[in-house]
């Protein structure tokens, strides 16, 4: 590659980057400081944090917080139990009905919960759960998804470990616990974090089943409060937009290889 | 006896989870197709079968056609470039130069944002007047304009937003599968006399194909399944011009409340989004190498 090149592809690089991390650097700008300096850059602008005292009194932030946190943990966990259990009974042991069900198992990457709602919707209204953290998280716990990584990652653990292990007079449960388990945290590590941001993030199921604060995620509730105040200033929304964004976007930047190497490692099948 | 205690293992481990698939997935699923022969209950009215009445209907909505039509233009317009720009972003952030753990994150930082939030950020561009773009329109003298606002621009506003969100999302894929190809392959090739431009097209891209596939798939399931944008930037409108058949889902059954037609609306984006898995997977399937 020629000196000429390089610069070229060092130069392509940095303005894709540029054009890539504006929009964001902007919401950063707007947030820190007073609604005056929206479209004035200056460095001398005073920097505040009065848009963010504002947002989080106009609306009940700390509850949305509090129920994503919830319902994050919630889903991510059970996500891990069920989704262990299945996968080991799909690598590791046979039965009638095996590939069949594996397949109808995989149906769910391609049909999702996202797009049945409506009918989704009537079974948690038969339930009685509507308006309910359960609701927003029932349809996803037991993931398609999750249930091929983890087998794809149970596959590779060889079977002789399995095998001693039984000769000591481990059951099944205690192999998967203590072989299976340990081997496959990296495969734990990037479905978590990517399941992790996929329910952060979620918003239309949550939107459809959740009507109350008590119950409303934060992006939910960031909608609320950035369409119903019209008269709110964009100053004030765009430090909402931050601070419902802020966790993950800090979690990423701290664990930026992880959460990289997560995202391939659950792409690569 | 050994192998019917596996078999008694096998579906205890895997009923839990089997059983949340099939009441959230299968047969929400069954029952969307099912809802979709019956009238909406209203009032003392309660719901009855209508047979194919509400595919009758469908066919006459000037809404529907519109929104899919949305929906393809979508498609059409988010998906190549995106994943153009992914390829791009891998291909300039393989190489060691300074700065390229900046430009990486630069890249995949969207990723990470709720969709929901990147509306937001990107309404404050689009605002008539106030907006970014009209104050840097503005500096040349240029009038108000009014992207989300005019039917002619409203999908395409929003095209830009998915763009943005997704293209460093489906990077990471190709930055993967990049790294994984042995660079022997480029260096045998250096040597036969093959140029740049020649290596990336015999040798970088078809080995990229399964990454292709693989993220084309994900892409156009996204373009159907991903419309959080447009509760914050359009609402749809203009005049539906930049709603999305699940947007237009969303609106039919829980703004309506007209369940059944919702219902027929799904088995649509059903059927459409199973078409187009099963027909990438044979357009690709001469092209790509599994192990």
């Amino acid at each position: 590659m020629s000196a000429f090149d390089r610069y070229l592809w060092n130069g392509g690089a940095a303005l894709l980057a540029a054009l890539w991390i504006a929009p964001l650097l902007y919401a950063v700008w707007t947030a820190f400081h007073p609604s005056a300096y929206e479209a004035h850059f200056t460095l001398t602008a005073p920097l505040t944090l009065e848009n963010f005292v504002k947002a989080w009194n106009a609306a009940p932030f700390a509850r949305y917080f509090l129920n994503t946190f919830i319902l994050v943990t919630g889903i991510t966990a059970a996500q891990f139990v069920l989704c262990s259990l299945a996968a080991y009974g799909f690598a590791r042991f046979s039965f009638p009905g095996r590939d069949l069900l594996f397949s109808l198992v995989l149906l769910q990457l391609l049909v999702m919960p996202d797009i049945l709602i409506v009918e989704n919707y009537k079974i948690i209204h038969a339930m009685n759960a509507v308006d309910t953290l359960q609701a927003i998280a029932l349809p996803y716990i037991a993931s398609g998804f999750g249930v091929f990584l983890i087998r794809q990652a149970f596959m590779t653990v060889p079977r002789e470990l399995d095998d001693a292990a039984r000769i000591e007079g481990s059951g099944p449960l205690a192999i998967l616990w203590r072989v299976y388990v340990p081997l496959a945290k990296p495969t734990y590590l990037a479905y978590g974090l990517v399941s992790v941001s996929y329910h952060w993030n979620n918003f239309l199921w949550p939107l459809i089943v959740t009507n109350s604060v008590e119950t409303r995620p934060v992006t939910v509730g960031l909608s609320v409060f950035a369409t119903t105040d019209s008269g709110t200033e964009w100053a004030v929304i765009n430090a909402a937009t931050l601070m419902t964004s802020a966790p993950l976007l800090l979690a990423f930047l701290l664990f930026q290889r992880q959460f990289v190497q997560s995202f391939m490692r659950a792409g690569i099948k | 006896m050994k192998i019917k205690r596996d078999w008694i293992w096998g579906w205890t481990l895997i009923a839990p989870a089997l059983a949340l698939i099939f009441l959230f997935t299968h047969i929400p699923a069954l029952m969307t197709l099912w809802g979709s022969l019956f009238s909406t209950p209203r009032g003392r009215k309660p719901s009855h079968f209508v047979g194919l009445a509400n595919y009758e209907r469908l066919i006459q909505d000037p809404t529907f056609w519109k929104v899919l039509g949305n929906n393809a233009i979508y498609a059409l317009g988010t998906i190549p470039v995106s994943m153009a720009l992914a390829l791009a972003m891998a291909l300039l952030v393989n190489r060691p130069f300074k700065g390229r753990a900046l430009a990486r994150m630069a890249y995949f930082t969207p990723t990470v944002l709720p969709l929901i939030a990147v509306a937001n950020i990107w309404l404050f561009f689009y605002t008539p007047g106030f907006g970014l773009i009209d104050q840097v329109l503005g500096l040349f003298g240029a009038g108000q304009s009014n992207f989300l606002g005019n039917a002619g621009t409203a999908l395409p506003a929003i095209m830009v937003v998915a763009i943005w969100k997704e293209a460093g999302f489906f990077m990471i894929f190709y930055l993967a599968a990049l790294q994984a190809i042995p660079p022997q392959l480029a260096e045998a090739a250096k040597i036969e006399g093959a140029g740049a431009w020649t290596i990336f097209r015999r040798i970088t891209l078809p080995l990229l194909m399964p990454t292709t596939l693989f993220v084309s798939i994900n892409a156009v399931i996204n373009a159907f399944r991903l419309v959080d944008h447009i509760f914050i930037l359009t609402g749809g409108g203009p005049d539906n011009a930049s709603s999305l058949l699940l947007y237009y889902i969303y609106e039919t059954s829980f703004r309506f409340w007209d369940t059944a037609y919702g219902a027929t609306l799904s088995v649509v984006l059903l059927a459409l989004m199973c078409l187009l898995a099963i027909g990438q997977f044979f357009l690709f399937d001469r092209k790509v190498h599994y192990k």
